[in-house]
Parts: structure tokens; C-alpha cells; sequence
């Protein structure tokens, strides 16, 4: 059953309007990634895996919630027919046109759909189609969906909300199909945000938003809907929101990134290694907000330097709520300045985006500084 | 499998059949998906002029004729059991407006002049319709059953303010009684509703939701979002428009160029009707249709009840400082509790006497309970930090561990006193 649907998945996959693998080099106007994937398998979960790109990992771990609970549902623009990024694919059809719908075209009518349906219980998995365009719904989210069960004492909240939007650079996104939000919402008191740096850590991360008791909001890195590739498990699993995770132990430098950026960074710990014989500890936060303070600390008390690196503008992104934190915490540990690698101070330029993206090289040359300094 | 094959080719040779049939160029027909139209050879454009405004349905009429619908009349009980709500959110008005003026509470907003709106509509629900409200309805809540005492915890910010003191006065909200909580931004609370409703359609239940909301309010963005929502999803849900003429001091006049709010029902495919908001039967029965009719239908309704804003927005503005002293005069003589009031002395159920009684005995047990939640202390300081997220996460257990401590070397410069000690 699964395999039929991964098959369909993948004929499916193969029609997707963003071409971002491999096969894209065929075409001189589309460039290649600016990154290697590292898949993230082997996680301490027993039982069958499969190999499955993201968006068919989500498509299990949404398939998933709505076998669980009859009281969920899906809806967003576009999702009934399988969903720009195929990540709905064929869930109307198994679970009913009632509980996987389309919505008219309006992002403050869709979370704010999804807090009423939250408010009755009904889990509601809400979809912006690109986080772009989840700003006309900034308001629904933080004015009411973070604030709600705090102004009303607990007696209202809308814990089952989850929103998942396609996040970060693609390629040829131009300013409105590349953003990284997250810390516009980071600000926000009341929601939880995360971002899963491919197939593995989406179907968990997606399931313990859905779980989760807070209104969470899954970005998900655009790029990595194909090009991540993992033995997923194929049973339910949770992947806990608050907790970074090592993704490579190091001692000279920690190099601290989230979604894309994670295989960006680890890349750079090979070149490091390669030509300045260090090893750098790379953490994946996975979690944005609340954002595990202890296990960055730790590792940069241990290695003395940290650089942060994220797709995102550097003035007020969530670099800076990192960098000032361990600067408090680990003051008398630090060897080097901390420095922030990231998207320039500029909208998200199209023809431009190698040269705006934090990518290898400029994170190398930051790495270099800071282990001169 | 060869016969559901079979069976799968014929109805796609249907389906190919039927398209054929809808995309003929032989009728002269329009085909465009949406839209069920005719073709016309005139340039006529199409505005508010060219079709009548939509009448205000009544029952209350100026000669003091009363022409109830064919349902039958009700019961006297519950006719005095609205009056006696209407009269209570009056007086509750005016001794909560004194009390901001003398500083005992921070802010307030009264209901002069739309108690028949509140208490019409609120008489023909029912305890399981879920109520989304802006902030002037404090009578849906008060016919719901809420108590006296809770309004004014929640005023005052008491320890036994369900919300916890965290919000401003007027911002009430109740699981018991099914009214969720207010909140201050505009119109958010229109879509939510319609997300609820929706919900109320998945479990199959008899009941709706009814959302109230101004129409200053309709103007944002949200309000579009609602009703397309509402009715391309099939939303058991009652929009309450109270159209009381003003938005703090923008007219309604600079709010719209349409026929109100009412004219943008049908555009969206929303049942509509337009309501004197100053006659509480027809405020009741209107809403009682719509009621039956949203739940058989599982579609929405829209309502709008036409009446006026007697009070000041709220204790921070002075409305005469933008509208005429002899307007409001005006208005107070179509007030809705004398019309209330004149149909039942017609009755014969009320009289000047047991006005007079009403009055005191009310304003007596509104001043008792007012005394009552001023007295109490505020809530512990900590419930700052509680409910944030349903858990309380490790950096903010940090910063209630931070002010804590700094609570300890510099209290006497908090007003702690006023607020629960133990916890």
C-alpha cells in the first residue's frame, strides 16, 4: 500500500513545477543547488524504513494524523489536487473531501479558519503556500493564535493549530518564493516554530506539532521537498520541539545553522578540516522558538568559537537572539567574537542569490577568521 | 477488475460527453465557470441605485402597532426575563461608567442603545451555539446566564477573574457559557468563528455559531475572509452585524458607499437580512430563522441589525466632539428598552410600579457585587508568566526565577500588597 502510494508519489514528483535536483542541470537557465544534502538516517527507530524525499515524508506523517484522529483535517490553497508540492498528495482521496479541502485564496482567512477549528478540538493543519505570503496572516498568528489561551486564563487556546509553510531559498525564488520568517514569529510569545533539515526530521517534526498542546508553525525549506532524501521509518515517531541536535561532534569552532543551512555547515566542517586540519561541531537548532539555549552553550563553552549562519537578513535575525545569549552565558568561554554568516540586509534578490545566500564559502572564510582571531 | 474498469471508461466517456455539452459554442449562453449569467448587448453598469435597498425587517411599528410572525407569541415569563436583562445591562452601564470616571476601574465600554440587539439574538439561541463577540455585547452573555459577580472580576482584574487579570476591562469570555473569549484587534474573530463553525458541521452537531461584530469592524480584511470562507465551505455560522451608525468617530457614511453591510450577503452567496436592532422581536425572531435555517442548511446567514450608538465608544472618547447633542436626543427616543417597555404594558405584564421596583432592586445587587469584586485581591504576580504556552518553557521559567529574585531585594516598590500572596 505504501509502496503503491511512494510509486505515485514519485511519478508525481517528477511533474513538479520548481525543478531543484539533479536533473535541473539540463537546463542552463535553472542553476545547480548551492548545497550537498547529508541524509540523516539511522535514527534510533525500530521497525521498516523507506527511502523517501520530504515532501513524501510529510505526506506519510499527514497521511499519519489523519488515520489517527478522525477530528483532522487539512486545508490551505490548493491542497485537494495534491498541493503545489505534491506534499497532499492523495490524501483527499483516501480521507474525504470534509477533512482535506481547499480554501478560497486568503492567508488571514486561513489561519484564522484554523484557530476556530482549533478552538472546537479539531486538530487543523493549516497551509501557507509559500511563507512569503503568511505575512497578511501575521496578525491571526500573533495577535490571536499566540496570544489565546494566555488572554483568556486557559480557558480558550488553539494548541491543535499547526501551520506549515515552504520556506528559504530555491534557486530562482526572486523576493517572494525564497523567505525565511522565522524570526518575525520568533518574537512572538505564545507559538512554537520549527524547521526540519530534511525527510526524517519533517515526518517527526510535523507529528510533534500536530501533538503539540501550542500552535506551532513548521517552515519548511523548499528545496529539500525533493532533494532530501533519507531512509525514513514508516511508523509513527516524534522528533521533540525545543531540542538542537549534534549533527557532527567537533572541538575548535561550533557552527550553529537550521534547515538548508545545516548541509551548507557541514560541508563547511569537511572543508575546515581539509585545510585547516580543525574540527568544527556543527548543531542543527531544528527548533526556532522555544530554541534549546543549553545545548549551543555547552558546545560553545567546549569549542570557544561560534558562528551562526542562516538565510535570513542578518539585522534582528534569529542569529542575533543567539549570539547575544551565548555572549551572556558563556562570556568567559569565548575565544573570538561571534559571528553571524547571513543573507544580506537586502529583499531576496533573483539573479543575484549566489552572491546573497550565506553559502559555503563565505561561511569558511568566517570559520577562518575567527580561528585567526 | 475488467468491470470496474468498464464501468471507470464509460463515465470518463460521460464526463467527456458532458463537457462537450458545457463547452458548446453552438448555445448562446455564457459557459465561464462561477458564473450563471446571460449575455447582454447594452453597457449597463451596475451599482446600488439599480435595484431597491434592502428593507428593514420589524415588528415593533411606529404607531405602536404590534404585528408578531405567525409562530406563536411568547410566553410572558420569558418576554419580562429579556426586559428584566435589557434594564440590568443598562444600569450595570451607567454604575460601571461611574466607576471609571472615579478611577476604580482602568477602562469601559457600555452597550446604551443596542441592548435589543444583544438580548433579541442571544433569546433565540441556544446554550450550545457557540458566541464569538467584538466587545459590545455584553448582554449575549449576561442572557446567557453569566453571573453579575464574574463581569465585575473580570473589570476589576480580581483573583477570580477567569481571565486572570490579564486582559482590559470588558474583554469576557466564558467556556461554561460558550462565549469565547474577546479580544481587542478588529474582525479577527470572523474567520475563527467560521473555522468553529465548520467544526460544529465535521461533528455533525445541531447547533451554530453566532459571531458578532460592528460595522466599522466589516471594513477589515478579515470580514472579506469570513464570509467567502462561510460560504464556499458551507459554514453553519450567524454574522451579527451591529450597525449602530458609528465606528469611534467615523460615520458610517465614510465606512461604506454600498447599501450597508447587508448588500455584501448575497454577493458572497450569504442569505441576508436587514433588522431594526432597536426592536427586540425582531432582532428574536430574525435571528431565530436563521438559527433553523443555518443548521438545516449547514450555510451561513447574515444579519444586520440596524440601531444607533447611544453611549460613547468607550470611557476614553467623547462622542460630542463629532456628532450633534439633538442626534442623540433623537435616537434615545427609539430606544429600544421604552419600545420594549411600551409592548409590555399593552400586555399588561408590566407597570410603573414594577419598573420602579426592577430599578432599585437591580442597581442594588449591581452595587453589592461591584462592591464585592473590588474588595478581592489580584491574582498572584506569577499567573504574568503562566499560560503563555500550555507548559511553562525553560526560558521563561528563567525570568520568573529572575524577577523573583529581584522581587526579593526590591519589594517595597511593587504594589504587592494588592495581590495574592501564597501560591
Amino acid at each position: 500500500m505504501l509502496g503503491k502510494l511512494s510509486a505515485r508519489l514519485r511519478y508525481a514528483g517528477k511533474r513538479l513545477f520548481l525543478n531543484c535536483n539533479a536533473t535541473s542541470a539540463d537546463f542552463k537557465h535553472v542553476r545547480l543547488i548551492h548545497f550537498t544534502y547529508f541524509p540523516s538516517n539511522g535514527r534510533n527507530v525500530v521497525g521498516e524504513t523507506q527511502k523517501l524525499n520530504m515532501y513524501q515524508a510529510i505526506n506519510h506523517g499527514l497521511a499519519l494524523a489523519l488515520e489517527n484522529d478522525p477530528r483532522t483535517v487539512i486545508f490551505g490553497e490548493d491542497v485537494a489536487f495534491g498541493g503545489v508540492f505534491r506534499c497532499t498528495m492523495d490524501l483527499k482521496n483516501r480521507f474525504g473531501a470534509a477533512r482535506v479541502f481547499n480554501t478560497p485564496l486568503c492567508e488571514q482567512g486561513i489561519v484564522g479558519f484554523g484557530i476556530g477549528l482549533a478552538n472546537m478540538g479539531v486538530t487543523a493543519i493549516a497551509e501557507i503556500q509559500f511563507a512569503d505570503y503568511i505575512f497578511p496572516a501575521f496578525d491571526q498568528l500573533v495577535n490571536e493564535a499566540a496570544k489565546m489561551r494566555y488572554r483568556s486564563g486557559g480557558m480558550f487556546d488553539c494548541g491543535k493549530l499547526t501551520v506549515r509553510a515552504p520556506c528559504g531559498a530555491v534557486g530562482h525564488g526572486g523576493l517572494y518564493h525564497s523567505q525565511s520568517p522565522e524570526a518575525y514569529f520568533a518574537h512572538t510569545p505564545g507559538l512554537k516554530i520549527v524547521v526540519p533539515r530534511g525527510a526524517t526530521h519533517a515526518k517527526g517534526l510535523l507529528l510533534s506539532c500536530i501533538d503539540e498542546p501550542d500552535p506551532c508553525i513548521m517552515f519548511e525549506p523548499k528545496v529539500l521537498y525533493r532533494t532530501a532524501i533519507d531512509e525514513v521509518p514508516l511508523e509513527r515517531y516524534k522528533i521533540e520541539i525545543g531540542k538542537a541536535e549534534i549533527v557532527r561532534e567537533g572541538d575548535a569552532v561550533t557552527l550553529v545553522g537550521w534547515g538548508t543551512q545545516v548541509h551548507v555547515l557541514l560541508e563547511v566542517a569537511d572543508l575546515v578540516r581539509e585545510q585547516l586540519d580543525v574540527s568544527c561541531e556543527v548543531i542543527d537548532l531544528i527548533s526556532i522558538l522555544p530554541w534549546d539555549a543549553e545545548l549551543v552553550c555547552e558546545s560553545a563553552r567546549k569549542t570557544g568559537r561560534l558562528v551562526i549562519a542562516h538565510e535570513a537578513p542578518m539585522t534582528n535575525g534569529f542569529g542575533a537572539e543567539i549570539a547575544a545569549t551565548v555572549q551572556a552565558e558563556c562570556f568567559l568561554h569565548l575565544e573570538a567574537p561571534v559571528r553571524r554568516v547571513t543573507g544580506w540586509d537586502c529583499p531576496f534578490p533573483h539573479i543575484f542569490e549566489q552572491f546573497y545566500l550565506p553559502d559555503k564559502w563565505r561561511c569558511f572564510a568566517a570559520v577562518r577568521d575567527i580561528l585567526n582571531y | 477488475m475488467i468491470a470496474s474498469n468498464l464501468l471507470r471508461k464509460l463515465t470518463h466517456l460521460q464526463r467527456v460527453l458532458l463537457q462537450i455539452k458545457k463547452y458548446g459554442t453552438a448555445v448562446d449562453k455564457p459557459q465561464f465557470l462561477g458564473i450563471n449569467s446571460i449575455f447582454t448587448n447594452d453597457i449597463q453598469f451596475v451599482n446600488k441605485d439599480n435595484y431597491g435597498s434592502i428593507p428593514i425587517y420589524r415588528i415593533f411599528e411606529s404607531s405602536g402597532n404590534v404585528k408578531l410572525p405567525d409562530d406563536k407569541k411568547l410566553d410572558n415569563a420569558y418576554l419580562l426575563n429579556m426586559y428584566r436583562d435589557m434594564v440590568t445591562i443598562s444600569i450595570m452601564d451607567k454604575i460601571m461608567y461611574e466607576s471609571h470616571r472615579q478611577g476604580r476601574i482602568s477602562f469601559y465600554m457600555t452597550n446604551t442603545g443596542e441592548e435589543a440587539v444583544q438580548i433579541g439574538s442571544a433569546a433565540a439561541l441556544t446554550p450550545e451555539d457557540t458566541v464569538y463577540a467584538q466587545y459590545r455585547e455584553t448582554g449575549v452573555l449576561l442572557h446567557r446566564g453569566y453571573p453579575l459577580i464574574k463581569f465585575m472580576n473580570q473589570c476589576y482584574g480580581n483573583c477570580e477573574d477567569d481571565g486572570k487579570g490579564r486582559q482590559m476591562p470588558v474583554h469576557y469570555g466564558s467556556k461554561e457559557f460558550n462565549f469565547v473569549t474577546i479580544s481587542s484587534p478588529l474582525t479577527t474573530q470572523l474567520p475563527q468563528a467560521v473555522g468553529a463553525a465548520y467544526a460544529l458541521k465535521l461533528d455533525k452537531k445541531d447547533a451554530c455559531v453566532a459571531c458578532y461584530f460592528g460595522e466599522g469592524a466589516a471594513s477589515e480584511g478579515d470580514a472579506h475572509a469570513a464570509f467567502n470562507f462561510a460560504a464556499t465551505l458551507s459554514c453553519p455560522v450567524i454574522f451579527f452585524c451591529r450597525n449602530n451608525g458609528y465606528a469611534i468617530s467615523t460615520s458610517a457614511v465614510e465606512q461604506f458607499k454600498g447599501d450597508g453591510i447587508a448588500a455584501k450577503g448575497p454577493a458572497y452567496g450569504i442569505d441576508t437580512i436587514r433588522v431594526d436592532g432597536n426592536d427586540v422581536l425582531a432582532m428574536y425572531y430574525a435571528t431565530k430563522s436563521a438559527r433553523d435555517f443555518c443548521i438545516k442548511q449547514q450555510k451561513p446567514v447574515l444579519i444586520e441589525a440596524m440601531t444607533y450608538r447611544l453611549g460613547h465608544h468607550s470611557t476614553s472618547d467623547d462622542s460630542t466632539v463629532y456628532r450633534s447633542t439633538e442626534e442623540i436626543a433623537q435616537w434615545s427616543t427609539y430606544a429600544p428598552l421604552a419600545r420594549f417597555r411600551d409592548y409590555l404594558e399593552s400586555l399588561g405584564v408590566w407597570c410603573q410600579e414594577r419598573e420602579q421596583e426592577l430599578l432599585n432592586s437591580t442597581r442594588k445587587e449591581i452595587l453589592r457585587v461591584l462592591a464585592e469584586a473590588e474588595k478581592k485581591l489580584k491574582p498572584h504576580w506569577k499567573e504574568l508568566f503562566t499560560d503563555v504556552y500550555k507548559e511553562i518553557p525553560d526560558h521563561v521559567r528563567k525570568q520568573v526565577n529572575l524577577m523573583e529574585k529581584h522581587l526579593e531585594e526590591f519589594r517595597e516598590h511593587y504594589p504587592l500588597d494588592s495581590f495574592i500572596h501564597k501560591k
